[in-house]
């Protein structure tokens, strides 16, 4: 963390938010709290923060009406919805009011890092580009084709999706389920770990030949695809 | 008998037979009023004609002539019982078969009158009414009139005929009233008394149908499948509370008696942090089971199908294909694919994906070499899908139990699964309208997914595309 960010979380379980904002501290971070709805948005609406965390069941204001309140006033800060409802028209209602992730408790806490992550870096990230670059790996968007130091990776349309994400969020952690959520638009667990699977055939293409590997595996957590040495 | 009178089914035959009754007395009385004054017109017409008669005799033949006249006809006993008076200006009779004018007459209505008469009848003498009209001729008066006895006959004839047919039409409509009501009521209290049995506790209780297929029997019908919906949801309930204290409660203490133990020992930093990723590894796969539990939940609840849109099988299906091609792959097995272009259905692409997602899952897991191949198809108004494998198979007294929750048969308890694989697949087929079932694949088994498909305006020819091995 070049300098530390700052993210504020709104919710009223007070032992929940106080182990959020301890992991999220631990991470690096500087956490703000808030425990009813509309202390909430009058900090997040003046504070300055680089992210937000709002559950959605909130006193005095809910999490939705907080967000859309938020939209409304032009603040554009992300905001990750924490939430006990995890259909997936709960999900889509989320989204509908203006955060940018919805993550279903409970939760591993390694999960909502790596999407907090993924919600901070997507800001400079949204202009089109057509070309990807992590280390000496480049991804071509236009003609769908990915070369490393110059040789030719041949992939399958999903391969090339899961790369595409990946590359996207190089050098953050990526979990399975965010994966699945974004690759594949599958909001359930499969029971086998085909992301596993799905990430072993990829990492096999890429990595085959070359003595750095870039597609790490974060033990407890995820992937990382990240060009520098480790 | 008061929570009688308080039935609707009460007040339902005493309108009906107010209905009944007002219907039937007013057809009486209009039946009453026509008949008995028919014939009162008719003595009215006779003896107007009479009287006008005797009014041109007089202008031809003058006062004497009349006089003749009315003498000769009041001379013999006369069959038609009319009456003759005629008086003088001194009301003194000249001719007539009445003794005198009569003395006490009514008026009907202008121009006619009735006065009461003496008649010689067999046994004394009766008193008659008789119903006349008079003529003035200068001082002279004529009374022509005419016996009403039979006329009066006929109307207590009529009246007492009617009072009675009324009085049994009634009568009858009482009784119906009463049977109806009864056969109504007792229909309803059978129901009554079941669901007062179910209230109390005995959910085995049934409504007895009379099998007449009737709306009684169809409400009894309903309700008996509600009843059974309901047992089964209880039964279940029951089941997976009990279950789920097993499959929850074993993982738990395990895992704070990990906890427990590890504490005792003595302090040592990477000895706790690998206890705690452990535990965290148990805690994920709780998460996992309650999720799964969950999402059965909502399925058997339908809440998502109000979310039910038009969506396309045969995509949905080579998508999780694709997911769990690389899975087979590494397994060393073929996963083949049989599915059509297009196949639409009215479903959630989520809940389907899951359910074929499982499918495959299992097939995959208990296949140790082979085949495991996917189609979707249409099968006239229905979307088949069907997942087979070349693995041991379920023996056929298994192949219903295993869509309970947490049923895991021998033998597969030292795979990774928490038993609600096939429940999930079991709740969205339910949801969909569909079912599914488990047979034979000679050898493996064979696992069929029926749901409704929607009916396409054009009937696109379904061309299916060749089985190709995924790998």
């Amino acid at each position: 963390m070049v300098a530390a960010m700052k993210l504020l979380v709104i919710e009223d379980d007070r032992e929940a938010a106080a182990y959020i904002a301890k992991g999220l501290a631990e991470s690096g971070y500087v956490v703000d709290q808030a425990f009813e709805g509309r202390d909430g948005l009058f900090m997040a609406s003046s504070g300055g923060y680089d992210a937000l965390i709002v559950d959605r069941m909130l006193p005095g204001m809910d999490g939705l009406s907080l967000i859309a309140a938020l939209r409304a006033a032009e603040v554009r800060t992300p905001v990750l919805i924490l939430s006990a409802l995890g259909a997936v028209d709960d999900r889509v209602k989320g989204l509908r009011a203006g955060s940018d992730d919805y993550l279903v408790k409970p939760f591993a806490f390694a999960e909502l890092l790596a999407r907090i992550e993924a919600l901070l870096r997507r800001g400079p990230q949204l202009q089109a580009t057509t070309k990807l670059k992590v280390g000496n790996l480049e991804l071509d968007l236009l003609t769908r084709t990915v070369t490393r130091q110059g040789r030719a990776i041949d992939l399958l349309p999903r391969e090339f999706s899961l790369l595409e994400f990946l590359m996207r969020h190089a050098g953050q952690v990526v979990t399975r389920t965010m994966l699945l959520e974004s690759v594949w638009d599958y909001h359930f667990d499969p029971q086998t770990n085909v992301i596993d699977v799905h990430i072993s055939r990829l990492r096999q293409k890429l990595d085959k030949g070359f003595a750095h590997p870039m597609l790490q595996t974060v033990r407890g957590a995820g992937y990382r695809l990240s060009g520098e040495q480790p | 008998m008061t929570r009688f009178f308080n039935t609707n089914a009460f007040r339902l035959a005493a309108l009906y037979f107010a209905l009944f009754a007002a219907s039937v007395l007013t057809l009486f009385a209009f039946f009453y009023l026509s008949t008995a004054d028919f014939i009162e017109r008719q003595i009215e017409a006779t003896v107007g004609a009479e009287i006008r008669g005797l009014q041109e005799q007089y202008e031809q033949l003058g006062l004497d002539g009349l006089v003749a006249l009315v003498r000769e006809r009041s001379l013999n006993e006369r069959v038609d019982n009319m009456i003759y008076v005629m008086t003088d200006p001194f009301v003194h009779e000249i001719a007539g078969n009445l003794s005198g004018w009569p003395r006490r007459t009514t008026s009907v209505k202008p121009g006619w009158i009735t006065f009461p008469f003496k008649v010689h009848a067999r046994n004394g003498t009766e008193i008659h009414t008789a119903l006349g009209t008079q003529l003035i001729l200068g001082g002279d008066r004529l009374l022509v009139a005419r016996d009403l006895h039979d006329a009066t006959a006929f109307r207590q004839r009529v009246l007492s005929t009617i009072a009675w047919a009324a009085l049994i039409s009634l009568g009858l409509g009482v009784i119906g009233g009463l049977l109806m009501t009864r056969q109504m009521l007792r229909r309803v209290e059978s129901v009554a008394n079941t669901t007062r049995h179910i209230i109390h506790g005995d959910l085995a209780q049934r409504i007895p149908l009379t099998g007449s297929g009737d709306e009684f029997d169809q409400l009894g019908g309903n309700l008996n499948a509600m009843l059974d919906q309901i047992e089964r949801l209880m039964v279940g309930m029951r089941q997976v509370t009990d279950n789920i204290a097993h499959d929850l409660r074993t993982p738990l203490s395990r895992l704070r008696s990990r906890l427990e133990v590890s504490l005792l020992e003595k302090p040592n930093t990477a000895r706790y942090a690998e206890v705690l990723r452990e535990t965290i590894a148990e805690a994920d796969q709780l998460l996992g089971t309650f999720n799964a539990l969950l999402s059965i939940a909502e399925a058997e609840a339908g809440s998502r199908r109000d979310t039910a849109t038009t969506v396309d099988l045969a995509t949905i299906a080579r998508n999780v294909a694709e997911l769990y091609e690389p899975v087979a792959d590494d397994k060393g097995l073929t996963l083949a694919l049989a599915v059509p272009e297009t196949l639409p259905v009215r479903g959630d692409r989520h809940l389907l994906s899951q359910a074929i997602a499982n499918l495959l899952d299992n097939a995959l897991k208990y296949t140790p070499t082979g085949t495991v191949s996917l189609s979707v198809e249409r099968e006239g108004d229905a979307a088949r899908i069907e997942v087979t494998d070349t693995g041991p198979g379920i023996p056929p007294d298994r192949r219903e139990v295993v869509f309970d929750r947490f049923v895991r048969l021998e033998g597969s308890r030292s795979t990774p699964g928490n038993g609600l694989g096939l429940s999930l697949v079991r709740a969205v087929a339910m949801l969909h309208g569909g079912t599914v079932r488990l047979e034979d694949n000679n050898p493996g088994l064979k696992a069929i997914f029926t749901l409704p498909a929607t009916s396409a305006v054009q009937v696109e020819p379904v061309r299916a595309s060749d089985a190709r091995p995924a790998a």
